[in-house]
């Protein structure tokens, strides 16, 4: 399988506070990674880095084989390969959920608006909501919002799609629909790059497990099962620990 | 119950020319209302940019306005000038100039507070999706900052209807005035109108701001 996402020496820092050290990763066609780390770790200032809306200080990202440097006037063109859902819902809130969807392809990719919105009805389908089409983003649920979030990035056919936290402000009841929906996501063969702290999830989707902390990928290991049993480093067996109750 | 005397209305021209008095605070007001709007969508923009000394002018410009009582204001503008600049200002345009100046102020604030209220966030996914930066202002911030605009702006110019009653202190006949003018002309023959007169001032004020503010309270609830 060829290589979609590249990252080599990347380094991030705040100021005088380096928050990112000599990142080095690279992403399959179809893969799916899941990031864990405790909070504060980078993990998803990494993932605002891939789509250029952190500029980094040194290393280079490279998506389908082209750079990403943030503040570049192709920057644009590059961010319609890799979708991101962040963790607060960031739905337009003067658009109802169908222009939510269609806005940006229609606007930036030009695409018919006919196009656009019978795709645009196929993957809400999927999602449960096309009856949703027609409401604005007060009348949903945080899950609600979420799935659509996730159909708007879909409808870009980005290469990549980026998950920041996703569920991390939902109520508990919500955060299921939006993983299903995930999981779902991944079986279809999208790449992705997930940021989770949901770790029975994490077993589930992901091909790859890398383990953050303090700005540094500490483990990376494609044995996920193992990794959740008896992870290589004492950073991660503390982590995982965290999440266990006796 | 004695006479309310709003009769004295009906004699002569006296309800045509409370009418064109009318007229004369609607006047001043809708052209210090479009200039306010104009000017203060700048001085908003302005707010927003992150400069020591842009910030310390604009701050105490909007302090000013709001410290200093409007009419003081006007009198300072239409009666101090005119000796000490040798400024020759209408009382007409010392009123829009006032109102301009005080408009413009608060206008430029709820600019401002409007644009400063979207959250980042609402960038930052318009960027993830491949806009650019006008695109991102055209479809993304410039709507929901209008729609927050919208109804606090109108406060702002009902508020500014009202206030064009200050202007008669400057020798302006407009509706206030010309009420008062009847009222003392026909002291003799109908001593009540003070009430009924006043009285129809009154609901012409409410007739020009409650529709105006009606539409306020609509847009808020549909944009909310």
């Amino acid at each position: 399988m060829s290589e979609l996402l590249k990252v080599t020496h990347l380094h991030k820092e705040f100021g005088s506070n380096v928050v990112l050290k000599d990142i080095n990763l690279s992403v399959k066609k179809g893969e799916v990674v899941v990031i864990i780390g405790p909070s504060g770790c980078g993990k998803s200032t990494f993932l605002r880095c891939l789509n250029g809306l952190e500029e980094i200080q040194g290393g280079v990202i490279t998506v389908d084989g082209l750079p990403v440097e943030a503040g570049k006037r192709d920057i644009t063109k590059l961010r319609q390969k890799i979708g991101m859902v962040f963790q607060s819902y960031e739905l337009f809130p003067h658009k109802t959920v169908l222009e939510n969807i269609i806005l940006a392809p229609t606007k930036v990719q030009k695409r018919t608006r006919e196009d656009a919105v019978k795709e645009a009805l196929e993957l809400l389908d999927k999602v449960g909501l096309v009856d949703k089409k027609d409401y604005y983003p007060r009348q949903l649920s945080g899950g609600q919002k979420q799935r659509v979030a996730i159909v708007r990035a879909l409808l870009m056919h980005p290469e990549v799609i980026l998950f920041d936290e996703v569920t991390a402000a939902l109520d508990p009841e919500m955060v299921h629909e939006v993983l299903e929906t995930m999981i779902s996501l991944a079986k279809s063969g999208s790449t992705m790059l997930i940021v989770t702290h949901e770790m029975g999830f994490a077993k589930a989707v992901a091909d790859r497990i890398i383990f953050f902390d303090k700005g540094d990928i500490v483990e990376e290991t494609a044995d996920v099962k193992e990794f959740f049993i008896q992870p290589k480093t004492e950073r991660a067996r503390k982590f995982l620990k965290t999440f266990a109750y006796e | 119950m004695a006479s309310l005397g709003i009769d004295v209305l009906f004699k002569g021209t006296n309800l045509l020319r409370l009418l064109q008095g009318l007229w004369v605070s609607i006047e001043i007001s809708l052209i210090s209302v479009v200039l306010s709007i104009l000017l203060g969508l700048i001085v908003g923009v302005l707010m927003t940019i992150n400069n020591k000394f842009l910030k310390a002018i604009l701050k105490l410009y909007l302090e000013t306005v709001r410290i200093m009582p409007q009419m003081v204001l006007l009198f300072i503008v239409y009666f101090g000038t005119t000796r000490v600049f040798g400024w020759d200002m209408s009382a007409e345009s010392s009123a829009i100039f006032v109102f301009t100046f005080w408009g413009t102020a608060e206008m430029g604030d709820l600019v401002r507070g409007s644009i400063k209220s979207i959250p980042t966030i609402q960038f930052e996914s318009a960027m993830a999706l491949g806009m650019d930066k006008i695109q991102t202002y055209i479809y993304i911030i410039l709507p929901q900052t209008v729609r927050r605009l919208i109804p606090l702006s109108i406060n702002l110019i009902t508020r500014m209807i009202k206030t064009t009653s200050l202007v008669m202190m400057i020798g302006i006949v407009e509706v206030l005035k010309v009420a008062q003018q009847i009222i003392e002309a026909n002291r003799n023959s109908s001593p009540n109108a003070a009430f009924g007169v006043f009285l129809v001032v009154f609901l012409l004020y409410f007739i020009v701001c409650w529709p105006i503010s009606r539409l306020a309270t609509y847009l808020e609830k549909r944009w909310a």
